[in-house]
């Protein structure tokens, strides 16, 4: 039998046979099947996936996933990522990091990857906690919460992932909920099909360190309430009739019922996720409860050369223009005499 | 004119010196090319300050370019000059130590005001005097800037051009000076300046105003006469320093490998030179990541690594400081990669811009965990080429980290340098899965030598997780298990003791019934060579033993240290290399002569300890 190239995939083409270690409950499990289940979708080859990490407990994540993996040291799974990407253009690449792993020790490599628009999906599982180091708090715990490295709360104000993305001049922002499978794998979809850098920041809950963390959003009663799933072209509505939606009024974001002072589904922005300037893309990234809900979905996705087509056409023009073929035609290019 | 006396000498060192922005290491760099090209052998050094334009006329912002030129092999820059051109009296009082005591001194007296003086701290207003070398010392003072403003007059360029100029005046000086054909100088200055017509034009003008100056100044000086080298194999030479020979030893390996080349690398000095040489060969497909920082600079190249491509990173001392961490990453997953250590003078900061062997231990020892690695050190400025192609042989053969280790010294300077042919240099086979392979593990190796397959993303069936977690050395699984961490730690040390049997036993050179030897590694080869030489005329019996490969040794290495009554190890460094051999050959005394200013040793102070040692 002739073997043909296999291009339909299932999630079990990207399970490996490694147990999965992290504690029962853990919300990194949601974002694992959500991940396999994009990665089963796009149609690209376990063989030409690789997914990168750093350290953490979501780092573990490469183990998990029959692909190529590399799980590095702390901090630096987003320069360790980079270099693959820019070494093999032709690999998909992914790359999963937590909110100290990435935002703490790698914060410098992930505003640089991010600037550099280097083609990967990063998935930043965010519990706003230490967790493989047991309890302290990082980068992205709120303010005055008590954790075994401030017992007396923290006195430190915290990382929005998507304002950091943003300064960062970033072209993708994406918000998941580990509870939310469906615009989970929506953003997450969207985020591979972006060409750039695509950052999804993922809020997961730590069931040990920090149970609760993401309570507010994840209350199965109140969910549609408090959040709002952000698709490009679609109106900004949500609440759990449907009834409620986003407006500007000046320079701000306010929320208003339909059918309530006049409102229409009219009135109710519709989002675009598609134009370069930043500051609708901002404002919802900031927005928290009560006031507003919290966005999900996909905040911002703009097209933006890539690193890597920069690099290749660089590298392209500059051949085309050079009589230097060969490295012998180097050695001749020199300045050189007899002796 | 015939009433020029021509000394015809075998070898000559001249000394520029002067501001950072007096174009020191131009007028050094051109005048020892030109020589190189008129058939001399050279070496060169340049010696300048951190400051990229420090306070005029300080003593701190001086630069200084040497250059040794010679009608028979020389192996250095020279110790002390024979000619000294000198901008300032800064200049003159920092290189007033540097000098032979006959020497020729070449300075402007326009800039040996009142005030200049005491920017320097004379207390005088006779520098040469108060210098104690009035009475020995040929001084040649000319007015370099007003005939410089004299000779550009005609021309339409503002004052700051003009004086900028005023070095080219003191180039054609010397080339008057050691015989140097004008045509030849404006020849090669019309190919350095091609694409500048209007720089050229007043260059050239001030160059033929400098040398004419010379000729016309019916001085009691005798002008040198250097022949072209005949002791130096035939074939076609260049010039390089040896932060490009390294650069361009990474490419040939590159090509030889069939691999795309990857530098990731963040600006240090004295190693950003080899940056900005592999980002100007775009042309040869190089891809040089100028990373956020140092540690990025070495994860990206893990990661080139781990996904197929010739990966290397370039740095100084503190980098290697910062790349710790990830070295042992690179050990860990037993990926290629090159790292070079352009060594400068610390700890810490330290002396960014002067030489040292100081991190050789770290190089060696600098990580967590049991983490050995290849290490290699280049000898001279051209020969940076040769181990930065077989650093990165080494590391694709052998899958492993290799440490370059190179200095300002010999990263600066620059040597005569054969050209290769392509096809000339050996083959580089990297260890890569054989076909036919299949569900290889992560840590899968050649049974005998230890040698991990690289296994490349993009093949059906040979997916694995790599990485910086122990794992099971049969699986590939993570693995804490205690008897499965001792077998991987013995198999990551035996593959890179493997390394020893691709790589040359060690040579002595020197006296065949010596019973001293003296030992050096890297960078100080021309030194020590030159000394032992000179001794060996002196009927000294000294042997020398040059080690460039330092991880793992040379096999002989035991049986040639042993056969002498007394060896002792010279390194610019407390003691390193010596430390190293106590723990590798032990059971003899290994004397020591050691130096850790900044500077690489003089032939001469090296000549006097040994000789101290035959008593």
């Amino acid at each position: 039998m002739d073997t043909i190239e296999k291009t339909q995939y299932t999630v079990n083409d990207f399970k490996s046979d490694q147990l999965v270690r992290w504690c029962p409950g853990c919300g990194d499990y949601a974002i694992l099947a959500a991940m396999q289940k994009v990665m089963a979708d796009i149609g690209v080859a376990p063989e030409k996936t690789v997914v990168v990490s750093g350290i953490g407990c979501s780092s573990r994540l490469p183990y998990y996933v029959n692909s190529y993996g590399f799980h590095g040291i702390h901090g630096r799974g987003a320069a360790i990522a980079t270099g693959v990407k820019v070494a093999n253009p032709d690999l998909t690449v992914w790359q999963v990091t937590g909110d100290g792993d990435c935002l703490a020790i790698g914060g410098n490599h992930f505003i640089h990857s991010v600037r550099r628009n280097i083609d990967i999906n990063v998935l930043i599982f965010n519990n706003q906690i230490y967790g493989l180091t047991k309890g302290q708090y990082s980068p992205t715990t709120l303010k005055g919460c008590i954790t075994n490295s401030s017992p007396f709360g923290t006195i430190e104000e915290p990382f929005r992932p998507g304002e950091l993305t943003m300064g960062a001049r970033g072209t993708f922002f994406g918000r998941v909920l580990d509870v939310d499978m469906k615009s989970s794998h929506m953003t997450m979809l969207a985020a591979t099909k972006h060409k750039g850098t695509s950052v999804v920041e993922c809020l997961v809950n730590c069931v040990i360190f920090h149970d609760g963390a993401h309570k507010y959003l994840s209350e199965k009663t109140t969910r549609e309430d408090r959040t709002i799933v952000l698709e490009h072209g679609k109106k900004m509505i949500f609440g759990k009739n449907r009834d409620k939606g986003l407006i500007l009024e000046g320079l701000n974001l306010k929320v208003v019922t339909i059918g309530e002072n006049g409102i229409t589904e009219n009135d109710i922005l519709t989002h675009d996720a598609k134009t370069p300037d930043p500051t609708l893309h901002l404002k919802l990234i900031l927005m928290s409860g009560p006031e507003y809900p919290v966005a999900l979905g996909v905040i911002r996705d703009v097209e933006a050369e890539t690193y890597n087509d920069a690099l290749t056409k660089q590298i392209a023009d500059v051949q085309a223009k050079s009589s230097v073929k060969t490295f012998d035609d180097l050695i001749d290019s020199v300045e050189q005499w007899e002796m | 004119m015939t009433d020029i006396k021509t000394t015809e000498k075998k070898t000559v060192v001249i000394r520029f010196s002067g501001d950072s922005g007096d174009g020191m290491q131009l007028t050094g760099t051109l005048f020892s090319n030109l020589s190189a090209i008129l058939g001399n052998e050279i070496s060169t050094f340049p010696d300048y300050p951190s400051e990229i334009r420090a306070p005029q006329g300080t003593l701190f912002g001086v630069s200084g370019f040497q250059v040794h030129l010679g009608s028979e092999k020389i192996y250095t820059p020279g110790d002390d000059a024979d000619v000294l051109v000198t901008m300032n009296p800064a200049a003159l009082k920092v290189n007033a130590k540097g000098i032979k005591k006959h020497s020729i001194i070449i300075f402007d007296t326009d800039a040996f005001g009142k005030k200049e003086l005491e920017k320097a701290q004379f207390t005088t207003d006779n520098p040469f005097e108060e210098l104690k070398i009035s009475d020995t010392v040929q001084l040649i003072p000319v007015a370099l800037t007003s005939l410089t403003q004299e000779s550009l007059k005609d021309f339409d360029m503002d004052n700051k051009s003009v004086l900028r100029s005023k070095n080219m005046f003191a180039l054609g000086l010397v080339c008057w000076l050691f015989n140097r054909p004008i045509d030849a100088a404006i020849h090669f200055l019309s190919g350095k300046f091609k694409n500048k017509p209007k720089v050229l034009e007043a260059n050239v003008k001030v160059l033929v105003d400098g040398f004419n100056y010379g000729h016309n100044l019916h001085l009691n000086v005798s002008t040198f006469q250097v022949n072209k080298s005949d002791s130096t194999p035939k074939g076609m030479y260049t010039s390089i320093s040896g932060n490009k020979a390294t650069a361009w030893g990474l490419i040939a390996a590159s090509k030889k490998a069939n691999l795309e080349l990857f530098l990731g690398s963040y600006p240090i000095t004295p190693s950003s030179d080899i940056m900005q040489e592999l980002a100007r060969r775009k042309d040869m497909g190089v891809k040089v990541m100028q990373s956020e920082d140092e540690i990025a600079g070495i994860t990206t190249a893990i990661g080139a690594s781990f996904a197929g491509a010739l990966a290397a990173t370039n740095t100084s001392g503190p980098g290697i400081a910062l790349k710790s961490e990830a070295i042992g990453l690179a050990v860990m997953a037993e990926l290629p990669l090159v790292i070079v250590d352009v060594m400068r003078g610390g700890p810490s900061t330290g002396l960014p811009t002067k030489t040292e062997q100081t991190d050789l231990l770290q190089a060696m020892y600098g990580r967590n965990g049991e983490s050995p690695v290849v290490v290699l050190a280049a000898s001279t400025p051209a020969n940076c080429f040769h181990y930065a192609f077989m650093a990165a042989k080494i590391a694709l053969e052998y899958s492993t980290p290799v440490v370059l280790l190179t200095d300002g010294f010999i990263g600066n300077g620059s040597s005569l340098w054969k050209l290769p042919k392509f096809a000339d240099l050996p083959e580089i086979k990297p260890h890569y899965v054989k076909s036919g392979m299949t569900g290889l593990s992560a840590t899968a190796r050649d049974p005998e030598t230890k040698i991990r397959y690289w296994n490349i993303p993009g093949v059906p069936g040979l997916e694995h997780r790599n990485g910086g977690l122990e794992k099971n050395y049969v699986t590939g699984a993570v693995s804490t298990e205690a008897l499965n961490h001792q077998r991987m730690v013995d198999a990551r040390q035996a593959k890179v003791n493997y390394v020893v049997n691709a790589i040359p036993d060690l040579k002595v050179e020197g006296s065949a019934d010596a019973d001293l030897l003296v030992i050096g590694w890297g960078s100080t080869y021309g030194h020590l060579k030159t000394a032992v030489l000179d001794l060996n005329e002196q009927g000294k019996k000294v042997a020398l033993a040059h080690f460039t490969y330092i991880n793992p040794l040379p096999k002989n290495t035991a049986e040639v240290i042993t056969k002498y009554k007394k060896v002792v190890v010279c390194e610019l460094n407390g003691g390193q290399f010596a430390t190293l051999l106590r723990t590798k050959v032990p059971g003899r005394e290994y004397l020591q002569y050691n130096k850790v200013q900044g500077q690489p040793f003089s032939s001469a102070e090296l000549e006097e300890h040994i000789s101290s040692l035959l008593k």
